[in-house]
């Protein structure tokens, strides 16, 4: 009953929230400078031409009203027409969202499995030099954004040491006709396991990159939360049963340490997604980030708000699972 | 065996050679951007296509003069991150100053005046949140037009929750606390309770946010930069040289590595200044 609520009342926000966003960017948009439909006629056109196209955008109503007008269609599924592609605008976003949600996972499990491994092994060191060395790293990690370990990457990875690609998602003369957007799932599924490995040396600098800070999140909170739970009488006892310091850790410790760090992670995540606007134009990969910063460089409005909005409605998701799963997992909240 | 954790000295050894070491680049970089016009070795707008793509000092085909090489337009490196210094620092002061102000600000009205004011601060945080910030910031600078002023104004308008966040909840735990009631008994006004009793205790907070807020504002600039929508494209700014530099890295590597190196150095710098901060005013550390 209570979870009920809970849920209840975050959904009601996340709309409320959500139409905050739409609202928000329609109306900052519309202030920018420059007709969009002057820029995509030929530089022959008539004024008769451009007034025949603001139209058939809706351009030339009032703000208000097209603004309805654009509520209505996103309501029904119609997110507008692109106006430099002339395709449906829900198709483009769609047609880039596997790349920028492949590129999010992959570097969400790199994250996992970096911090995970830095916290443990800092904890199996405590008090020596090893956990030391975490921690100026985790520092290091946390002090830098990812923007600049991108171009560290770009450096080390793709020019002094080049052994991977620092551009794009394939290597084009290995492109298939691919059916979904998930090279990376249906090239496996295809048993394509060259075409994999390529587009896996395309993606693991943007999506290291993106995980570094994340790791460092996720190695110093869980280090702290081991270090304390260590710290109780149920560890203590079962290391006076004799169990060794790895199952302590692995075992016991673990499962009581992760709740707060689990939440964190979910709101990291959201930023993490974020940041794949500004690595994927570094890295030139073809996703939701690098349409979106075309679309603002051509100023192609349905475009933009568009994609705004799925990012605010994927943030504002993650964020709503984390709180429910939290409820979820925490007993006081659950019997509320 | 070295404790790092429990040696209370060891802990404030580091971070007190952490503080010195970020100060001491920080301060470096006041002085040559201060200074930029004066000991800059060349015009950093200077194009020569003679002189493109020389390499740095060390490495065979350099020029005398060109300390770190030059561009594909042969203007200088070195001098072009020197005069890029000033507009990275001054985005930083600036958009850092009224950034703290405006955020923190919200923040200390809802929290310690909750009710109504709290619920509308905290639903626009909620939406703020929900935009990704970098493709936020590059919709503000199309909307308000390329300049520095646009980059500061989008700054602000991007980044106050960072602020308002942290103070608000700060804010409201300050509120809960004895010392406030007993100011409020002794007949002092809200706003006065807020100003003359909440504000000193959340300065600290607010002094490290500030720093790191620095930090961030140097990357948002360069950011910008990078995707052409900062100042204009002559002007030096180490974005802008770091986007050329990545597009020609394959021909020129020293374009990239030393805008790269100088930008990594002051984010660093900065953050490590907040951080050090942040312990030094800890009072569990101190």
């Amino acid at each position: 009953m209570q979870l009920l609520r809970t849920f209840l009342m975050r959904l009601a926000t996340t709309a409320v929230t959500l139409a905050g966003v739409a609202i928000i960017v329609f109306f900052v948009i519309r202030v920018v400078p420059g007709n969009p439909i002057a820029m995509m006629l030929p530089p022959g056109a008539t004024e008769a031409d451009v007034a025949r196209l603001t139209a058939l955008y809706g351009l030339d109503k009032s703000i208000p009203s097209q603004f309805l007008i654009w509520v209505q269609g996103v309501l029904g599924g119609d997110f507008g027409t692109s106006i430099t592609t002339r395709q449906p605008v829900l198709d483009l976003v769609l047609g880039r969202l596997p790349a920028t949600l492949e590129l999010s996972i992959m570097a969400l499990v790199i994250a996992v499995i970096l911090g995970g491994a830095a916290a443990l092994i800092g904890t199996r060191g405590r008090g020596t030099r090893r956990e030391g060395a975490i921690d100026v790293a985790n520092g290091m990690a946390l002090s830098v954004p990812d923007f600049l370990w991108g171009l560290i990457l770009i450096l080390l990875f793709g020019v002094l040491w080049p052994v991977f690609h620092i551009s794009g998602r394939v290597t084009p003369s290995l492109e298939l006709p691919f059916t979904t957007g998930f090279y990376l799932f249906e090239s496996l599924a295809r048993l394509r396991f060259d075409l994999w490995l390529d587009i896996v040396s395309h993606m693991l600098l943007p999506a290291l990159a993106l995980c570094i800070p994340l790791a460092a999140i996720i190695g110093q909170l869980l280090k702290q939360s081991l270090k304390e739970t260590m710290h109780l009488d149920y560890v203590t006892l079962s290391r006076t049963k004799g169990y060794g310091e790895n199952h302590v850790i692995l075992r016991e410790a673990l499962p009581n340490a992760v709740l707060p760090t689990l939440t964190l992670v979910g709101v990291q995540f959201t930023f993490l997604i974020g940041g794949t606007v500004i690595i994927e134009r570094l890295f030139s990969y073809e996703g939701l980030g690098n349409l979106a910063i075309d679309a603002v460089i051509n100023r192609d409005l349905p475009l933009i708000q568009g994609i705004v909005l799925l990012f605010a409605a994927i943030f504002t998701g993650v964020n709503l699972l984390v709180d429910l799963t939290y409820a979820a997992l925490n007993p006081r909240l659950r019997h509320g | 065996m070295v404790d790092l954790t429990d040696g209370r000295g060891r802990v404030r050894r580091r971070a007190g050679v952490r503080l010195w070491l970020s100060g001491l680049w920080l301060g470096l970089l006041v002085v040559v951007a201060l200074l930029a016009p004066w000991i800059a070795p060349k015009d950093p707008l200077a194009q020569d296509l003679f002189l493109g793509r020389l390499p740095p000092f060390w490495v065979a085909g350099s020029e005398p003069g060109y300390w770190l090489g030059t561009d594909s337009l042969g203007r200088d490196v070195l001098s072009r991150i020197m005069h890029g210094a000033r507009i990275a620092l001054l985005v930083a002061l600036i958009a850092g100053t009224v950034t703290g102000l405006l955020g923190a600000t919200l923040g200390l009205l809802a929290g310690f005046l909750r009710g109504w004011v709290d619920v509308v601060i905290s639903r626009m945080i909620d939406i703020w949140m929900a935009f990704p910030p970098v493709l936020f910031s590059i919709l503000l600078i199309a909307v308000l037009g390329p300049g520095l002023t646009s980059i500061i104004i989008a700054i602000v308008v991007i980044d106050w929750t960072r602020f308002a966040r942290v103070i608000r909840a700060e804010a409201m735990a300050q509120g809960a606390m004895d010392y406030v009631a007993s100011s409020r008994v002794a007949g002092r006004g809200r706003l006065g309770t807020m100003v003359e009793e909440i504000l000193p205790n959340v300065l600290p907070t607010i002094v490290v946010l500030l720093t790191l807020e620095m930090g961030i504002a140097v990357i948002v600039e360069a950011i910008l930069s990078f995707v052409n929508l900062s100042i204009s494209t002559d002007d030096p700014t180490w974005g802008g040289m770091i986007a050329e530099g990545r597009s020609a890295i394959h021909q020129s590597w020293w374009v990239l590595v030393f805008p790269l190196a100088t930008l990594f150095l002051t984010v660093l710098s900065f953050s490590q200044l907040g951080e050090g901060l942040k312990d030094r005013f800890d009072p569990v550390l101190r």
